[in-house]
């Protein structure tokens, strides 16, 4: 097919109006060529013969008149073996194959390695009939199955004609031919590519999540937890410590996949991510993190428009991994940036705006992708899943902006930083009673919570959460009233919610120990600090309160710093436990 | 710059407001810059033969008749090792009555360092100011600015963190420098005998305010010619930022852009970031650090530009005038230096970290003592005794007169444990306090 050709007619900053001369669709990319350099736009309105394309490089230099090439379908994501420890940009372009220390522009670089073999194992034979996600055959992916699948965008019934042999193969060799209803063969190979704006919806059911999905954090776990294909979101000023928690959530959660959006955010913290994770090892697997983790970084000062994409192309490879019957989390960090990157756009289109100057359509585009998220179960029984965590980065620390409200309407986890508890340097900062998780109301959760923990533990936590509410009631009367105008009781409550505060909210993530809490850890500290909040304690006086409990926390802490049940941990639990002792005399 | 014969040359403006001129024009390219008249300007916006221009002098006087040429460039700037030394406006040209400079024409503004590139930030950048050293350290690489009241000495601060630093080069951007505070610059590195390693570039209150928009991309390709061709370690002042933001917004008004937040235009967080994310440790050994003036009215950090400027830096610096000491101080509880996890603990002394969580720690319990006393609620002796910390803490480690070297302002610290606590409201490592806790009080 002829592909349709324009010409520049308008240039504001990377809008660009193209006078088309044939059939353009919405969302389609299209190359302007400029002098050497031809640079990638994606429509984003038409009206007329005009159509309104945004770049996604710097429009310098642009002229009226340029010329402009239509390929005749939307933003792809390639996806094949070999995604897995690159470094994307937000067009996929591969990071590390490109020339110089400047990103230039014009410069698109290949997402997978095109040399590289893969051990292929058949999982096919001929005769079967297959469809769309369907597995015809696996190569090992560090140490993952990763499954050759049938095209995504194969549509029906397809029966296999012949498939390769096990053994050595580059991604672009045939691996398989399919024969589709009419007769036709068609021709499978390693990589298959997608519209990222498009949700992949290749399985049989999509049930309402019922696991816990550990994270190793203390007040998500125990406090909130979220679900494996569940949706949360975390909410904070700058500096409360979204990136930081992101990072350790990274490094912790018990999945197979990791895939980290850097959307809008600072180059630096990405550089941490690339320095760090090649040197830390999976606590699950004992292989290197980075065997597991596909970076997709847009930073801030790379162009607005493939931000907006990078979300897109960082959920699509998500789902691909889904559908080898993998679990596999995403973490974006900022979908703000995302969204201002909405709001510039929306802003040169001179659409009517909405809140704050954000397109009208923003919540509806938050939700929609959020929805991309999920458990699945795949037609042949397999499960896989994405859990999404996205961070939100409110104008001026207030929630209640179009992004945070949109989001909370999306997500079903909400852990709110807060700016007082990152002050006095308590992180995480997660507020605990802002704070929720939706499924913690989840019958299936609260089911398989009592299978693993007991069914002691839901009713513990929701007191425990009780506490922390009461504390901090008594703790504002103290500060009216001042510490001898209130009973020693209100000290007492003030202080069980400081003991939950710093011995189970609070986690060190700088901490090789304490950074990483497994569950049964949790289990029996929580347990065990809630033991000594169940009692009512006496006190003469409020000094001697205070003294207790300060003490008290000092030997938990030391306590979380050990190695769990070692020489050490004992013996800061016997000081525990004889302080406790001596109190109830 | 002289008219040369094959440029383009139109005589009639379509349009003319405050800031910005339309004229009816072919081949105009995005970016490019025209003289309008004597004035330079730079096309902002093509919609088939209107071309939009921004006019950095403003437009006032100018006539529909004025001749507008195109250059057939993008505002650049010719770099070599002879910038040294040398003030520059914001088009490049001297101020200090010396020669133009010579050298290879660079694009300002250009692309982004491959983050792939970049290296870890890992070196300190030591000021001997305690509140920045020691609570908020300085790493060569990162980007941070002063949050502080128009009323505060940032520039002074600023200067002297500056010239005690030990970096090759140090780049000044100044955006509406009062013409005082530019003479204060001048005189300060004149004084320091500083001049061969600054290069400044200065918009004062005297220019035109559209012009500062220049100021940061040209302070910046000067400062990546150094880093990444000559290796060396740069170290960039940018002041004020919040008068910059003032001049994109004044822009995108006049271009009929719809305001987002306090009338700052939509794109304010991207126009922000591509700035400081020229900030960067290079795979070569060079680097670029930022240090910027972000001037808050009334303290309010939810203003858009500081609150966008937060979440692109890499930490804020709060100055505060603390009363009970009379001195100007780092605020410890609203400065961040995201970075400091790099390099403190490792290039400094291993109880760094600690000492300065717990030091923090201390200096809230005061704070709490302090509303304590304003409530009128009597004081514990523990109070008493962090109270006495606070004055000490302060006056001798957070003011910003303080110029000592990181060990000493922690053997300063341990001392004030010492005085005024005992090890186990102090809580930290025991083996640490076994170590550094002085003997005798």
């Amino acid at each position: 097919m002829e592909k349709t050709k324009g010409k520049v007619i308008g240039i504001v900053s990377n809008l660009v109006m193209v006078k088309t001369e044939g059939p353009v669709a919405q969302n389609e990319i299209c190359y302007i060529r400029l002098d050497k350099v031809e640079l990638m736009a994606e429509v984003i309105k038409i009206t007329g013969d005009t159509a309104y394309v945004q770049v996604f490089e710097s429009t310098r230099g642009l002229k009226v008149g340029c010329e402009v090439v239509f390929e005749g379908q939307m933003l792809e994501a390639t996806l094949g073996p070999g995604l897995l420890s690159s470094n994307y940009d937000g067009l996929q372009n591969n990071l590390a194959t490109m020339e110089g220390v400047f990103l230039k522009r014009g410069c698109y670089t290949a997402p997978l390695d095109d040399a590289k073999k893969w051990d292929f194992t058949p999982l096919a034979k001929p005769g079967d009939k297959v469809k769309a996600g369907h597995w015809l055959g696996e190569v090992k992916e560090g140490w993952l199955p990763h499954k050759i699948m049938v095209p995504f965008k194969f549509k029906g019934e397809y029966t296999v004609k012949e498939i390769s042999p096990a053994g050595s193969y580059t991604i672009h060799e045939r691996m398989a031919v399919l024969t589709d209803a009419k007769g036709e063969d068609h021709e499978v190979t390693m990589v298959q590519k997608w519209p990222v704006k498009v949700a992949i919806s290749c399985y049989k059911e999509k049930p309402r999540p019922f696991k816990v999905l550990e994270t190793g954090v203390r007040v998500i776990d125990t406090f909130n937890p979220i679900a494996e294909g569940g949706t949360g979101f975390i909410p904070g000023p700058f500096g409360s410590g979204k990136t930081v928690l992101q990072h350790a959530i990274s490094k912790q959660a018990n999945v197979d996949v990791i895939l980290m959006a850097a959307c809008g955010e600072r180059a630096n913290e990405v550089v941490e991510i690339f320095a760090e994770f090649p040197l830390l090892v999976d606590p699950r697997t004992g292989r290197s993190l980075m065997e597991r983790t596909t970076i997709i970084c847009n930073t801030s000062n790379m162009p607005v428009a493939a931000r907006e994409a990078s979300v897109y192309t960082a959920m699509t490879i998500g789902e691909y991994y889904r559908s080898m019957g993998l679990r596999v989390l995403l973490l974006a960090d900022s979908t703000s940036r995302w969204a201002q990157a909405l709001r510039e756009m929306s802003n040169r289109l001179e659409e009517l705006p909405g809140p704050d100057a954000f397109p009208m359509d923003l919540p509806a585009i938050i939700s929609n992708f959020y929805a991309r998220a999920g458990f699945v179960y795949l037609d042949n029984g397999a499960t896989g899943s994405i859990t999404f965590i996205g961070t939100v980065s409110p104008a001026g620390g207030n929630l209640k902006e179009p992004v945070t409200e949109g989001t909370k309407k999306a997500a079903r986890c909400f852990y709110a930083l807060s700016q007082s508890r990152a002050d006095s340097k308590r992180y995480p900062a997660i507020d605990p009673i802002d704070s929720y998780s939706k499924y913690l109301e989840y019958p299936e959760i609260i089911e398989s919570l009592d299978r693993q923990l007991g069914e002691t533990w839901v009713p513990l936590v929701n007191e425990g959460k009780n506490f922390v509410l009461r504390g901090k009631e008594a703790y504002e009367q103290i500060n009216i009233l001042g510490d001898d105008g209130v009973p020693v009781s209100y000290h007492d409550r003030y202080w069980k919610s400081e003991l939950i505060d710093f011995v189970i909210l609070q986690q060190d993530a700088f901490d090789k120990t304490d950074s990483l809490c497994p569950m049964e850890r949790q289990k029996y500290m929580f347990e065990k600090v809630m033991s000594i909040c169940h009692k009512e304690r006496e006190f003469d006086t409020f000094t001697e309160c205070v003294d207790f409990y300060k003490k008290l926390i000092n030997f938990f802490r030391q306590m979380n710093y050990c190695q769990f049940q070692d020489e050490k941990f004992k013996s800061y639990e016997q000081q525990v436990d004889a302080l406790v002792a001596e109190q109830e005399g | 710059m002289n008219n040369k014969a094959f440029q383009r040359v139109y005589t009639h403006l379509d349009a003319v407001t405050k800031a910005t001129v339309t004229v009816k024009a072919q081949g105009a390219s995005n970016d490019e810059l025209a003289m309008v008249g004597d004035r330079l300007a730079q096309v902002v916006k093509i919609e088939g033969d209107r071309v939009t221009l921004q006019v950095f002098s403003g437009t006032e006087g100018l006539a529909t008749n004025v001749e507008v040429a195109f250059t057939g460039h993008v505002p650049g700037l010719k770099v070599s090792e002879d910038l040294a030394g040398r003030f520059f406006d914001a088009y490049g040209h001297p101020i200090d009555g010396g020669a133009e400079v010579e050298g290879e024409w660079r694009e300002i503004g250009g692309p982004s360092v491959n983050p792939m590139k970049r290296k870890q930030p890992s070196q300190i950048i030591p000021t001997g100011i305690a509140g920045i050293d020691l609570n908020n350290t300085l790493v060569s690489g990162q980007k941070i600015p002063f949050f502080a009241d128009p009323d505060q000495p940032y520039n002074q601060v600023m200067c002297m963190v500056a010239l005690r630093a030990k970096v090759d080069k140090i780049i000044l951007g100044g955006m509406g420098l009062t013409n005082d505070d530019y003479l204060f610059f001048r005189k300060s590195f004149e004084n320091a005998g500083a001049l061969d390693k600054i290069i400044c570039f200065v918009n004062t209150t005297e220019n035109p305010p559209v012009e500062r928009l220049l100021i940061p991309d040209m302070a910046l390709t000067a400062a990546e010619y150094f880093a990444v061709d000559k290796n060396e370690k740069v170290l960039v002042l940018l002041t004020d930022m919040t008068l910059y933001a003032d001049a994109l917004s004044i822009v995108s008004n006049r271009m009929d852009q719809i305001p987002s937040k306090d009338s700052m235009p939509g794109s304010l967080y991207s126009d922000l970031a591509k700035i400081y994310e020229k900030a960067a440790e290079l795979p070569s050994g060079g680097s670029i650090t930022i240090l910027a003036v972000t001037t808050l009215s009334g303290g309010d950090i939810t203003h858009a530009v500081p609150d966008n400027t937060g979440y692109i830096t890499e930490g804020q610096l709060f100055l505060r005038n603390d009363s009970d000491v009379n001195k100007v101080i780092v605020d410890p509880f609203r400065s961040l230096s995201r970075l400091k996890q790099l390099v403190i603990g490792k290039q400094t002394r291993e109880d760094h970290p600690q000492v300065m969580n717990a030091a923090v720690r201390l200096y809230a319990d005061a704070a709490n003592a302090k509303t304590k006393l304003e409530n009128g609620f009597e004081l514990s002796d523990y109070d008493e005794r962090a109270l006495a910390f606070a004055k000490d803490y302060s006056a001798n480690i957070l003011a910003i007169d303080i110029n000592i070297d990181t060990t000493e302002m922690l053997d300063r610290i341990w001392r004030m444990f010492a005085r005024y606590f005992t090890q186990t409201e102090v809580a930290i490592k025991q083996e640490l306090m076994d170590k550094y806790w002085p003997q005798t009080k």
